[in-house]
């Protein structure tokens, strides 16, 4: 028992204080929370923008007069469409790869290209977890907006947004906890996310165990903390209702 | 035109897609400071009538006049003429994210580019009139349906509208509520407001009304003051509606 602490203490020192590695996951987590934060952000507004059109294209192309609006409002629709298609429908580390190798093969900005392959890919989920939510208000709140003289663009500011964040914010929480963990694929083109601190950590040490727990332990406690801020902000918004 | 029509609807049409006639030519004149109660069975097409007023349904052919200005028009600005018509609805549709004072002063506020003190003084005078104003801070959750929809007529009021339009304000609500609603009504009508009411409550027409008007099968089949279509109605569909429903 007391060699096996030992044993574990040498790992301890080697894998964290020799050489000063722990480095290696402070930095790493850095990058990590840039990357995710700036991605989740993209992906927030990429997401409402697509529901948006999305939601309007639904909700009103049939009882539209044909005209410029009509087509412009068709062609949007369109073009979201095939982003969600393909961004849902190919893997996040090709996505990851292409914007890396292809579009910025001369970058060597890591957060930057991780928060676009990120941001880009979390924008096609968000957007069709938002439209779920517009779609669920009851279609009497819209009218009222409408009946008391509001336009359609203030009738989703003022009404059907503010209701829709609402609905959405645990499914938009679970988002971003994945979006959060996905990071770790950006190693994969050299980004040194905290994935990637724990892994040449143990390239250097030939020990696996305590830098992949340490990872880990980190991701964990990171979900945990950000379930929590969601808990409490759900708890807060929902007062207004009961 | 007379100067006394507030809204001239002119061969109303509403169809849903290629067979079903909701409307089907309907010409109506709402005169200033009338009651013009509409009643008849469901499916009759009485509320999309009152929807299309309001363009919350389109028509599919005919025109409406409201202050002699053609809001069917594709170029018109629906929006400014919207603001002149309050509109009641049977689920109440209280914008749920939003207290009860806010409700009501969303509206004036954004709208009317009404100050927030102002706008709270016009609503709260409004809450006291229909007995609510200790609710002014409530949420639509917490309130019943007699409530909420005495909340959603002063919301409509306070947009200051020449026209309040009801589309079957008591049919969602318990029958102890009906009461509680349909005074605050009657209080609007003594006051000379302007209204169309689509309803099911008999009474309400016949003591109210100042024209009732009896739709069936997206048409209107008969027309006159209460005592006429309760009194003496000549059609044979209103004789056996109203031997139904009193």
């Amino acid at each position: 028992m007391a060699e096996w602490f030992a044993d574990l203490k040498s790992d301890f020192i080697k894998t964290f204080i020799v050489e000063d590695r722990w480095r290696y996951l402070w930095d790493g987590l850095g990058v990590t929370l840039q990357i995710a934060l700036f991605a989740a952000l993209l992906g927030i507004v990429i997401g409402i923008v697509l529901a948006i059109i999305r939601a309007t294209h639904d909700k009103n192309i049939e009882t539209m007069h044909p005209g410029l609006g009509k087509f412009f409002l068709k062609l949007a629709n369109a073009i979201a469409k095939v982003y969600l298609t393909v961004i849902r429908g190919t893997p996040v580390i090709i996505q990851l790869m292409i914007i890396y190798y292809v579009i910025f093969a001369s970058s060597d900005n890591g957060v930057l290209i991780g928060t676009l392959a990120f941001g880009i890919n979390s924008g096609a989920y968000v957007a069709e977890i938002v439209r779920g939510g517009i779609m669920s208000i009851d279609n009497g709140q819209f009218e009222a907006g409408r009946s008391l003289g509001f336009n359609y663009v203030q009738t989703m500011w003022y009404i059907i947004i503010p209701q829709t964040f609402k609905n959405v914010l645990p499914s938009l929480a679970n988002e971003f906890i994945v979006l959060l963990k996905e990071t770790s694929v950006s190693g994969y083109v050299a980004v040194k996310d905290l994935t990637k601190g724990g892994d040449i950590i143990r390239g250097i040490t030939y020990q696996s165990f305590m830098p992949l727990i340490a990872v880990a332990i980190i991701y964990l406690i990171m979900v945990m903390f950000f379930t929590k801020l969601v808990g409490i902000l759900e708890r807060r918004l929902r007062k207004n209702e009961r | 035109m007379s100067d006394n029509i507030l809204i001239k609807a002119e061969g109303i049409k509403k169809y849903f897609g290629k067979s079903i006639k909701a409307l089907d030519g309907v010409d109506l004149d709402i005169k200033k400071g009338e009651v013009t109660v509409i009643i008849g069975p469901s499916g009759s097409g009485k509320s999309t009538f009152l929807r299309c007023l309001n363009l919350l349904e389109m028509p599919t052919g005919g025109r409406i006049l409201f202050n002699g200005n053609d809001i069917t028009d594709k170029n018109t600005n629906i929006n400014v003429h919207r603001m002149k018509m309050g509109m009641v609805f049977q689920h109440f549709n209280l914008f749920t994210n939003l207290t009860v004072l806010n409700n009501m002063t969303l509206g004036p506020r954004k709208l009317l580019k009404e100050s927030k003190e102002s706008a709270e003084k016009r609503a709260m005078e409004l809450l006291k009139r229909v007995g609510l104003e200790d609710r002014a801070e409530a949420y639509p959750s917490q309130l019943s349906g007699g409530q909420k929809q005495r909340i959603a007529i002063v919301r409509a009021l306070c947009m200051n509208p020449e026209v309040m339009l009801f589309d079957e304000p008591t049919s969602a609500l318990d029958p102890e509520m009906v009461g509680e609603v349909l005074e605050v009504m009657k209080q609007l009508a003594k006051e000379g407001t302007t209204m169309v009411v689509v309803t099911h409550e008999m009474g309400f027409a016949k003591e109210v009304g100042s024209r009732v008007i009896f739709m069936d099968g997206g048409k209107i089949v008969e027309e006159g003051t209460p005592d006429e279509i309760f009194g003496n109605p000549k059609s044979e569909r209103l004789k056996t509606f109203l031997a139904k429903v009193i």
